[in-house]
């Protein structure tokens, strides 16, 4: 049966009085492209946290297609295809952009766990990592150290080694965000051409990027869900312009 | 990239995938420590027995880069391993199981069990909360090893020991000549372990996790675990590394699980640098040397000089000496 790639029931995460995720029911369809949007401290950040399992949820329930992984590690999650991005780069600095796929690559082959032979010789996950860099226009930089790049070619990076894991649900965590304007584009192209079967969920600020590519989006007020809709619907919505879109510059 | 014809495109992609994939290939300059150690053994005969000390810190300097340098997991009680394996062998030794190579397998077996079952408690922490959990483990050991006096000597130190020659025909002598070449022998066979490790998918891993835990996390790699066998492999050189010191001097005493060694091992290593993989092979002969000389020279200040000479590579050599060759190999590069 076709279950939701990802499904949120009844979630919620409490730090003592604090609840930053409250009753968050969300559903991701397959091969969707949704939008989760809020003012800072909506607790988007929390919830993708929640949803790959580096904070454990006070209640409540995440399936991935269909499946209950809410007691899962973090790797057994990324194992079964549920990848994300850092809001903030978090790449390997010092290593080149060749080695930060590759490492990716030799995980999701399970070849990382190889003691004996050299890395070079696993020579076909070197070929695809760099084969992946090829589209977003990364190639000339393979062997350069991620530091040496502008910041927005590290986001492509980020989005790279997301695709590398061979993701059935992709989440972006602000994948524009530090990126100069002139930058942006190449991003928000990248976005676009994503494989049309992988179910993408991004956390944006950047409202050209969020109504150009989005099909679906969801506004997350104080740890609930305020609304979701189409972005027309939610461009419409007085309640969104009140609380959000009011007061953004964008 | 898009103006490239797909040929150029196909040209490039072998040649960044060879440059990237011939990477643990052995380079020229990887000969020269076992050159100058062979030219050692016959330019230096009198120094024979210090050479085999050498070589065998150089060993247990190596287990400690794999994990600060290359797992980036800091340790303050690395000699818990070093010391686990010379006891290990000085006991057998002293009770009658006198072949040498079997007593350096069951140092690693014993050393790689404690650092396994220590590595299950201790890794589950970082930074400063390991560097004190490593170092109890340490001091512990050491406790046990003083009040269980009937099997390790406590205070007075583990004597009595006896080596068979090794292959029954090369007996260990006076001045340490098949001490030299044995211990040489034993290195180099833990460096290419080593080396293996460093160069492997598992070891990339490895620098992944040292650079950036939480990214590893997130591309599925079982952190803990891999942190766990490194620890545990790591345990074991340095267990082999304490049987050949304990095998070579005839003695094992309360020091080798001293928080001083493990601090010593740290030094030589950043003296050297630290993640290169032959900072131990540069870092333990100055040290050891410098130490050899300055005790005679200054028998009760050359603390002082070891200190001065630390100051200054923090300051003004950062990485250690090889650290210093790096930057100065690129400079000429880019010029």
């Amino acid at each position: 049966m076709s279950a939701p790639a990802l499904e949120t029931k009844f979630l919620v995460k409490r730090f003592g009085a604090l609840v930053v995720s409250n009753d968050i029911n969300f559903t991701l369809e397959r091969g969707a492209r949704h939008a989760l949007i809020g003012p800072n401290g909506a607790g988007k950040t929390s919830f993708v946290n929640l949803v790959t399992g580096v904070l454990t949820p006070s209640s409540g329930e995440i399936c991935l297609a269909g499946e209950t992984i809410t007691d899962l590690s973090r790797e057994q999650r990324v194992k079964r295809g549920l990848v994300r991005t850092f809001q903030i780069s978090a790449l390997f600095k010092r290593l080149t952009v060749l080695e930060n796929v590759t490492l990716a690559i030799a995980e999701r082959e399970g070849a990382a766990n190889d003691l004996l032979r050299p890395a070079g010789h696993h020579r076909a996950i070197i070929e695809e990592a760099y084969d992946l860099l090829v589209p977003l226009g990364l190639a000339n930089e393979a062997l350069r150290p991620v530091t040496e790049l502008a910041y927005g070619r590290q986001r492509m990076i980020e989005i790279a080694m997301a695709l590398a894991l061979k993701p059935k649900v992709l989440l972006l965590d602000e994948p524009a965000a530090g990126v100069p304007p002139r930058e942006t584009g190449a991003i928000i192209d990248t976005i676009e051409r994503l494989p049309a079967d992988i179910a993408v969920l991004f956390i944006e600020h950047d409202m050209e990027l969020v109504f150009r590519v989005a099909q679906r989006i969801t506004v997350l007020v104080q740890g609930g869900v305020l609304v979701e809709g189409t972005p027309a619907q939610i461009a419409d919505d007085p309640k969104v312009r009140q609380v959000y879109l009011g007061e953004s510059k964008h | 990239m898009t103006d490239l014809s797909s040929r150029d495109l196909m040209g490039d992609r072998k040649v960044v995938v060879d440059a990237f994939a011939r990477r643990h290939r052995f380079k020229w300059y990887e000969a020269i420590p076992w050159l100058v150690a062979i030219a050692c053994y016959f330019l230096f005969e009198n120094y024979h027995a210090l050479g085999a000390q050498i070589f065998a810190t150089i060993l247990f300097a190596l287990s400690l880069d794999l994990l600060i340098g290359f797992a980036g997991i800091v340790t303050l009680g690395h000699a818990a391993f070093f010391g686990v394996g010379a006891y290990a062998a000085g006991v057998m030794a002293a009770n009658g199981w006198q072949e040498p190579f079997s007593e350096i397998l069951v140092a690693a077996i014993v050393a790689s069990g404690v650092g396994f079952v220590s590595g299950l408690i201790v890794l589950r922490t970082a930074g400063l909360t390991l560097l004190m959990q490593t170092l109890v483990v340490a001091a512990l050991l050491q406790e046990l090893a003083n009040k269980w006096s009937s099997v390790t000597g406590g205070s007075d130190g583990l004597l009595g020991m006896k080596i068979d020659p090794i292959f029954g025909a090369f007996r260990f002598d006076l001045f340490g000549d098949t001490a030299y070449v044995y211990c040489l022998g034993v290195l180099f066979i833990g460096w290419l372990l080593a080396r293996n490790i460093v160069y492997s998918s598992f070891g990339r891993s490895l620098t992944g996790i040292r650079e950036n835990a939480n990214r590893m996390h997130a591309i599925g790699a079982p952190v803990d675990r891999r942190k766990i066998i490194i620890y545990t492999i790591s345990a074991a050189l340095a267990g082999v590394s304490g049987a050949l010191i304990a095998q070579t001097t005839a003695l094992v005493g309360l020091n080798t699980l001293a928080l001083s060694k493990s601090g010593e091992l740290i030094i030589m290593l950043v003296i050297g640098g630290i993640g290169r993989l032959y900072g131990g092979f540069i870092g333990v002969p100055l040290y050891m040397i410098a130490q050899d000389r300055f005790s005679q020279i200054d028998p009760i200040y050359w603390y002082f000089w070891i200190g001065l000479f630390m100051i200054l590579v923090v300051v003004f050599a950062r990485g250690g000496v090889l650290g210093v060759f790096e930057r100065f190999n690129q400079r000429r590069r880019s010029r």
